[in-house]
Formats: structure tokens, sequence, C-alpha cells
């Protein structure tokens, strides 16, 4: 079985060192691909270049952005949206979520709506969300904290409902007091689940953010391609696109990093 | 008076054959007592009862003259699938109890390191329990029992899920703690051979509904012989016992 573990079912694992080379290396190759491509449409006259521009134009474009002082701005609108709107999401989700996991009592009573709800693309209430609320930051906010709930919800219900029974008995004949219950038993049982919760509510987030800022936005990234296209400015889409993907990526690792620290137990 | 008190304790599961019928009995202080009995006989059921894990139908259970209401750190419990917290260390798992009621961080390192020598585990009180074999788990869940110094330990077939060879080795070191801990003990068992080996009485169980079928004194020495006649003739006669419960439910 130790023999299994380690070699996993498709043979050792890589060591650090080469699964960072190779990740290094299939991200450099994609550069190449793609100056090589946006290269050629210039060479042979393919097509208008400005459809297609390489990274380095791309990269020009956030640099120029970045000179000018307006990309902060625009970061910093998307950023803190986001960062309302999923911490907002994630409490509501979270703070509901453990009861609900617990009592199936409320269970009964809180599901059937959240199950009605959730079918419903979350774009599609947007719309709405503009109609309640108004075009401005509340809106945007409350958009993704919409969208985010229904997996951090959904993730932390199914963590505690599936509780092992046996791991609150063991606690309650060594002394447990609900509280206790909750705090040393619950809690750490359910984390695994939540996490992977939360790792979907930030991709999420940055999913809805640019819809919601292609609509009545004066800043954002989302605001930065829609504003791009109405001009033909490819490369600021695309550098928009780059830096939300980049944001996304780094909301993940963040989350990874967490996870390691708090589920050292799971793989140690 | 006893130190627990079984009166008249039935239990019935929905309606079908109740699990256990007007079961009485009576263990004394520091007694170690096997219940034995074909599966299905209510053995495992009047342990949580006594646990306070269910509540019984009909009848009560006392702890010193107190009637059971629900769990408590009077009773430790070991169940037979280890039930650690798998997100604390060995020495966490073992200070469980002793974090709750608030004991001070030495005194719980020092009660910890205690009982994890008393079970053969010193070395191994920062690992995890996903690093640790069956056997060991049970061992961690034993001194986690121990360490919050109940007076009452229940233990629903501990050794049920381990190898042969591990499992007479933890039987061995059980006998060894008991004799140094002097506990009151309810042991839930299927094999004669642990509970001879274990019990200074062995209470057998007849098949659903669950009754007391017959009691054995065990008189053999505090440290047993599997292998002595003594010994062997308590398990034959034990066993024709245990064979005429299981012969009525698989004839």
């Amino acid at each position: 079985m130790p023999e299994l573990m380690e070699w996993g079912l498709r043979g050792p694992a890589l060591d650090r060192q080469r699964t960072l080379r190779l990740k290094a290396l299939a991200i450099v190759g994609f550069l190449v691909v793609w100056s090589v491509v946006s290269g050629a449409v210039v060479a042979f006259t393919l097509f208008n270049p400005i459809f297609f521009p390489g990274p380095w134009v791309v990269a020009g474009a956030l640099v120029t952005l970045a000179a000018k002082g307006q990309l902060w701005g625009h970061v910093g609108a998307t950023l803190e949206r986001v960062a309302i709107g999923f911490s907002t999401g994630a409490v509501l989700a979270i703070g509901l979520g453990l009861p609900c996991g617990y009592f199936r009592a409320l269970r009964g009573v809180v599901e059937p709506i959240v199950e009605l709800l959730r079918p419903i693309p979350p774009l599609a209430m947007l719309p709405l969300f503009i109609v309640w609320v108004g075009i401005g930051e509340g809106s945007k906010v409350g958009f993704i904290t919409y969208a985010t709930f229904f997996p951090m919800f959904l993730t932390t219900v199914h963590a505690v409902s599936r509780l092992d029974p046996l791991l609150v008995r063991a606690a309650q004949s060594l002394g447990a007091r609900p509280v206790q219950l909750f705090f040393r038993v619950i809690l750490p049982a359910a984390l695994p689940e939540m996490l992977t919760g939360i790792r979907l509510g930030i991709a999420l987030s940055f999913f809805v953010i640019v819809i919601s800022e292609f609509i009545g936005a004066e800043q954002g990234l989302g605001f930065l391609i829609n504003d791009g296209r109405s001009f033909f400015l490819v490369p600021q889409m695309l550098g928009a696109a780059v830096l939300l993907g980049l944001f996304g990526y780094a909301g993940n690792a963040l989350v990874r990093l967490a996870e390691r620290r708090l589920l050292r137990w799971q793989a140690p | 008076m006893a130190k627990i008190q079984f009166e008249g304790v039935s239990k019935a599961f929905g309606r079908g054959v109740p699990a256990l019928e007007k079961m009485d009995l009576e263990v004394a202080e520091r007694e170690f007592v096997c219940l034995l009995g074909p599966s299905g006989c209510g053995k495992s059921t009047l342990l949580n009862i006594v646990a306070g894990f269910l509540a019984p139908s009909g009848g009560r259970v006392l702890v010193d003259g107190v009637p059971v209401t629900g769990p408590g750190a009077d009773r430790g419990v070991v169940f037979q699938e280890y039930v650690l917290f798998p997100w604390l260390t060995v020495a966490g798992n073992v200070e469980f109890g002793p974090t709750l009621k608030g004991v001070a961080a030495e005194e719980r390192h020092r009660t910890a390191a205690r009982y994890l020598d008393l079970v053969g585990l010193g070395g191994h009180a920062e690992k995890f329990p996903v690093q640790l074999s069956g056997g060991m788990k049970q061992r961690v869940a034993i001194a986690r029992a121990l360490a919050n110094n109940p007076s009452i330990i229940l233990m629903d077939e501990p050794f049920g899920a381990l190898d042969a060879q591990t499992r007479e080795i933890l039987q061995d070191e059980l006998s060894r703690i008991q004799r140094v801990e002097h506990k009151t003990v309810v042991f839930v068992t299927h094999s004669i051979r642990e509970a001879v080996y274990l019990a200074d009485r062995v209470v057998v169980m007849t098949s659903a509904p669950g009754r007391i079928k017959q009691v054995f004194d065990i008189e053999l020495p505090e440290v047993r012989d599997r292998f002595a006649p003594e010994f062997t003739r308590y398990e034959a006669d034990i066993t024709r016992v245990v064979k005429e419960e299981v012969l009525k439910v698989h004839p």
C-alpha cells in the first residue's frame, strides 16, 4: 500500500524541480507559438494585424496604460469589487451553510429555495440587480455576492451534513459541549470541502465581475475590454483579459497555499 | 453500590423484534466485563446506551446511582473504527479531553506523554492519524480515552478490525494496562478467546431480542495463559453456550 501511495497509479511522482521546469517550458512555448503566429500574420499580410497582436504588443499596451497612470485605477476597481463582493458572499454562505448543514429542519426550509434559484444562470439576474440597486457599485458588488454564494453555500452544507457522526460521539464522550463541538470537530472536519467551495467562489467572482463591468462602469478590467471593443483596441482587450487570468490564478494559488497549511494532516 | 446498574433496559428500533429486552445487570467498580453474543444480539446497542448515545425504550442505566441521560467525560469510549480526529496529531488526539477541560498546556503534554508511553507509542506523538497502522490508531484511541481519566471505559469491539497477530498483542497490552489503571470496563466482542483472556466476568447474550443467557465468572490469574487447560475449559464451556444462540439465527 505505501508503495502504491508513493508511486500513484502512473509511476513515480516527478521531482519538484523537474515539474517546475516543465511548467515554465510550457508557458514559454505558448508565448513563442503566439509570437510566431502573430508575426506570420504581419509577414504574410494574412489579415489586418490589428486583430491579432503578439504578446509583446499586448504587454506594451499594458505598460502604456500603466505609464499613463490609468491601469491602477482599473485594476483597483475590479479587485475592490471582487474583494467586497466575494467576502460578503463567503460570510453569508458559510454563516448560513454551517447551521443548514447541522440542523436538518433548517436545511429543509432553506434548501428548496436555494435549489430553485441555483439553476438560474446568475447572468440572467444581472439586469434585475441593476433595476433594483441601480447601476453603481452596489449592483456590481451585490451581483458577485449573489453568484458566489451558491457554490460556497452548497459545499459548506454538504461538508457539515456528511460529517461522520462517530466523530461527534467521540468528542462528546470526551466531554465536548456544543460550542466546543462546533469549533473543535465540526469546523475542522468541514474545512477541506469548504476550502474547495471558496476556491470555486473566487474563480466565479472574476468570471462574473467582467460582465457586470461591461454595463455602466467607468472603471475596471471589464470596462477596459468593452471600451477596447468600441475602438478596436485589441491589445488593450487582450491585456485586460490576461490580467484577469493572472488575478484568478493568484486567487486560486492563495487558497491552495492556505489548504497546504491548514490541511497538512491529509498528506503530512 | 454497583458502578453500573442496568435496570430492565429495553431497546426497540422501529417495529420488528426489539434489540434488547428487559436487561438487568450490575457491573462492580473496577470490574472488567465482556459482553459476548452473536451478531445482532444488541450488545453494541447496550454499550451505546451506557455511553449515552442512545436512549433506552424502557428501563434505565445508572452510573454511580445516577441515571445516564447523555454522553459524558466520566465514560470513555473506544470504537471499533478508531475514530481519531484526523486533523490533530497523535498528541493532539490524546490531549483532546484535557484541552476541553481547560487543563494547562504543560500538564496536558505530560499526561499525553505518559499515556502514549503506556500504549507503546512514545515516539509517535507528532504524527498524524493517516500515518499510522490500524493497531497504532487503536492504541492512540485507548490512550485518548485513558488520558481523560474516566472512571468507566466502554469498548465496542475495539480489536475487531485488526489482524489476528496485532489483535493478540493489543489484548496483552490492554490486560497489562488494566492491571495499572484498574478502570471499570465494559467490553463488547464476539471473540470468546478474547473475552476469556480479558474479562473478570463474561456475559453471554441471547440472539435478538437481546437478553442475558448466562454469566461466567472467570476465575483465572490476572496474567493469563491462552494455552492453560483451565483457559481452554472456559473457552469450551462458553463456546457451547454461544453456539446455541448462533444456531437460532443460522440453523
